[in-house]
């Protein structure tokens, strides 16, 4: 069997298990992004009591696996009385773990905003809550947006654990395929080219252009 | 604990200082910057501060706009900025206090410290807006027409990485002003300047200095700018007032021998 | 808390402290791969050969960009496919030392590019020669800079192998699933195996700050 006649009896399910992915993607992307900017934001507070739970939030999903996360949340949560349907369970686990590496890119971002700033937002009396959402944040977003791209790919890659769960995703699809046709070269392999092809030419490209946009919308080019 | 009863509630009169420093102190750790500043600056009144780096005159500035004291009181316009009253007694001031007495001082700053994000014109209506509350049009009107006297108005659209040095100090004084300071705080304002774009940056502190009537102080290393143009010029070392008076007084016939050592150093390198 | 059982707990954690031992072997062996391989990987796109550059960048960021689970199951199923048949050991870690070896790379060559031009020439001048110039001028240089990531990278090495339990790989993750299943609990096993983790990785990425600092003290560059 050729190739192509492979890719046409199974391109269905390749292309079912990619959607799958992308929404994945899509979902856990938005929540890394949302949990990082409250996260790192409460990391950078005065106040212990706000500090501490971003700090504790942040060294557990950073110090463990992602997999375990991912299995915790899925089978012991329930137990807790949380349970997650299994798709849900996916985004949410690779969203928490990618959300806390987010969220030290997030502090490192308004960190490096030159102290300067913050004294001339200062010298204009500007409230805290202004000051971060005018001057620093808008700043600290252009510089942090780099590294954002290479979290966005790793999130990419942390959606093929939820195939662990049985998501169906493009993983999942790919080890199905395999398991009934044996061809696992033709079918991981066509997995990783589809993965290849997301990250080098959707994901990449669209953060590059993010980045000459911010760039410019700052005046820096 | 020092005690703050010492120190009046406000200042009133006619004749009250705009800005008055009652035993100020500064500490960074163990290190005294300023150590017990009495300090008044009348109404109107331009004060050049010079001094060797280190001698604690940048601090004088910041004390007012950035950093907190750790002895004695400030007011601004009668009111304490340090402190506020509660219950009839002075007390350390509160951040949200501090934010509202702050509001009737402006400040320059050496590395001029736009907001790369934001237009010429934005950088200045965005205290207008922001702070004051000002609607949209009036803080346009009023930035522009700030941006004119610098001379900027042609230049209003460009972010800051598209001015030059000078322009963008010019633009940075007009952010100041657009928030109608009763006090403005230059500090070493052309520092950063390439020597050619110095006189520009000049030309406008001139020109507030003879229309506008602003109480301005200026920390600064061009002596001949702060003879030119101030009513007072206090030299600073080892954290106080060494020397302080007109400048025909203090740079023609200076009293002090630290004074006189600082003026020549000071004159040999130019 | 909940349904813990401390006596169940006790129970299986000599098991999965053998585990632990089986992981940490993991990622030893994979970084070991991974730093040789990567030094390759580096220095194979620095030679004057612009299409072995191309060819090697590319492959770098294929597997970079592409997931290490899916990577772990192509070289277990596919080896056979032409014949060859790897354990899953072999095959896990073929596939994490060569998924590490790419970011490895990318540091090593970041710690290169960190050194100034004017090192490059200095050594010109003195007539060194390559291997002199980057032996004894160059990679004590890049090293430090490097090092921040090299230490990074043998954490998140570490982090990764619970994915070797899909081929069969007896390390932590693989015994906890199996706890799990044979007694119908996985509170447990998942929870201790997560506090494993924790216990690890967190004093490793702190004594990795600590050597960094002693190698920058060391080489005067701080």
């Amino acid at each position: 069997m050729s190739y192509w006649e492979f890719l046409a009896e199974h391109g269905g399910r390749f292309l079912d298990g990619t959607l799958i992915t992308a929404g994945q993607f899509f979902l856990s992307a938005a929540l890394a992004i949302a949990i990082a900017l409250v996260a790192g934001l409460m990391k950078l507070s005065d106040n212990a009591l706000i500090r501490t739970p971003a700090v504790v939030y942040i060294e557990i999903f950073r110090g463990t696996s992602l997999l375990v996360q991912l299995y915790w949340i899925f089978f012991v949560l329930p137990l807790f009385g949380i349970t997650l349907e299994k798709f849900t369970a996916g985004f949410v686990a690779v969203g928490m773990n990618l959300g806390a590496y987010g969220a030290e890119l997030v502090r490192g971002g308004i960190q490096s905003v030159p102290k300067g700033q913050w004294e001339a937002a200062y010298a204009l009396s500007m409230s805290p809550a202004r000051r971060m959402w005018r001057i620093i944040l808008p700043q600290a977003l252009v510089n942090m947006l780099p590294p954002w791209g290479n979290l966005l790919i790793e999130l990419l890659k942390g959606t093929a654990l939820v195939s662990l769960i049985s998501v169906a995703d493009l993983m999942f699809e790919a080890k199905q395929i395999n398991g009934s046709t044996f061809l696992s070269a033709q079918a991981f392999g066509t997995a990783l080219i589809i993965y290849y092809i997301f990250a080098r030419l959707i994901v990449t490209p669209f953060m590059r252009w993010l980045e000459t946009v911010m760039a410019r919308k700052i005046g820096k080019a | 604990m020092e005690d703050l009863s010492q120190f009046p509630l406000e200042l009133d009169g006619a004749d009250r200082p705009m800005v008055s420093f009652r035993k100020v102190t500064k500490r960074y750790g163990s290190l005294t910057v300023l150590d017990n500043l009495d300090l008044d600056v009348a109404e109107g009144e331009m004060v050049s501060i010079i001094g060797p780096s280190g001698s604690g005159k940048t601090t004088v500035l910041r004390m007012l706009m950035l950093e907190r004291i750790q002895g004695g009181v400030i007011y601004v316009d009668g009111q304490p900025l340090t402190h506020e009253v509660r219950d009839g007694a002075l007390v350390p001031a509160s951040e949200r206090y501090l934010r509202r007495a702050r509001e009737p001082i402006g400040m320059c700053f050496q590395h001029f410290n736009l907001f790369p994000h934001m237009t010429a014109l934005q950088n200045c209506m965005e205290g207008p807006v922001q702070v004051l509350g000002l609607s949209r049009q009036e803080a346009r009107a009023r930035s522009e027409e700030l941006l004119d006297m610098v001379g900027l108005i042609d230049k209003k659209d460009q972010h800051p990485s598209r001015l030059s040095g000078g322009q963008q100090q010019r633009v940075a004084i007009a952010r100041a002003l657009a928030m109608r300071p009763k006090v403005m705080l230059l500090d070493e304002v052309t520092s950063a300047l390439d020597p050619e774009v110095i006189g520009e940056v000049t030309e406008v502190i001139r020109k507030l200095v003879r229309e506008h009537r602003l109480t301005i102080m200026m920390v600064t290393h061009q002596m001949g700018f702060a003879a030119d143009i101030s009513d007072r010029v206090c030299f600073f070392y080892g954290g106080r007032i060494e020397e302080q008076g007109p400048p025909s007084e203090l740079f023609g016939n200076p009293q002090k021998d630290r004074t006189r050592q600082f003026l020549s150093a000071v004159k040999s390198a130019d | 808390m909940f349904d813990w059982k401390w006596d169940f707990a006790f129970e299986i954690l000599p098991r999965l402290g053998w585990a632990t031992l089986n992981t940490l072997m993991a990622a030893g062996g994979g970084y070991a791969i991974a730093i040789v391989l990567g030094l390759v990987l580096a220095l194979a796109q620095r030679t004057p050969l612009r299409l072995l550059t191309f060819v090697v960048r590319e492959f770098v960021e294929f597997i970079r960009s592409t997931p290490l689970v899916l990577q772990i199951f192509f070289v277990f199923y596919v080896a056979p496919q032409f014949g060859i048949r790897l354990s899953p050991w072999t095959s896990g870690m073929i596939a994490i030392g060569l998924h590490y070896a790419a970011y490895l790379s990318e540091v090593y060559r970041g710690g290169i590019e960190s050194v100034p031009k004017g090192q490059w020439e200095a050594c010109r001048s003195l007539s060194m020669s390559t291997r002199d110039t980057y032996v004894r001028v160059i990679i004590p240089q890049a090293l430090p800079p490097a090092l921040a990531g090299m230490g990074n990278y043998l954490v998140g090495i570490f982090k990764d192998t619970p994915m070797l339990s899909v081929i069969g790989v007896a390390e932590l993750m693989h015994a906890a699933n199996a706890i799990g299943s044979e007694h119908y609990r996985f509170l447990e096993p998942y929870t201790l195996v997560g506090l494993i983790f924790l216990a690890i990785s967190l004093p490793s990425a702190a004594l990795i700050r600590v050597f960094e600092t002693w190698v920058r003290k060391k080489l005067g560059l701080s």
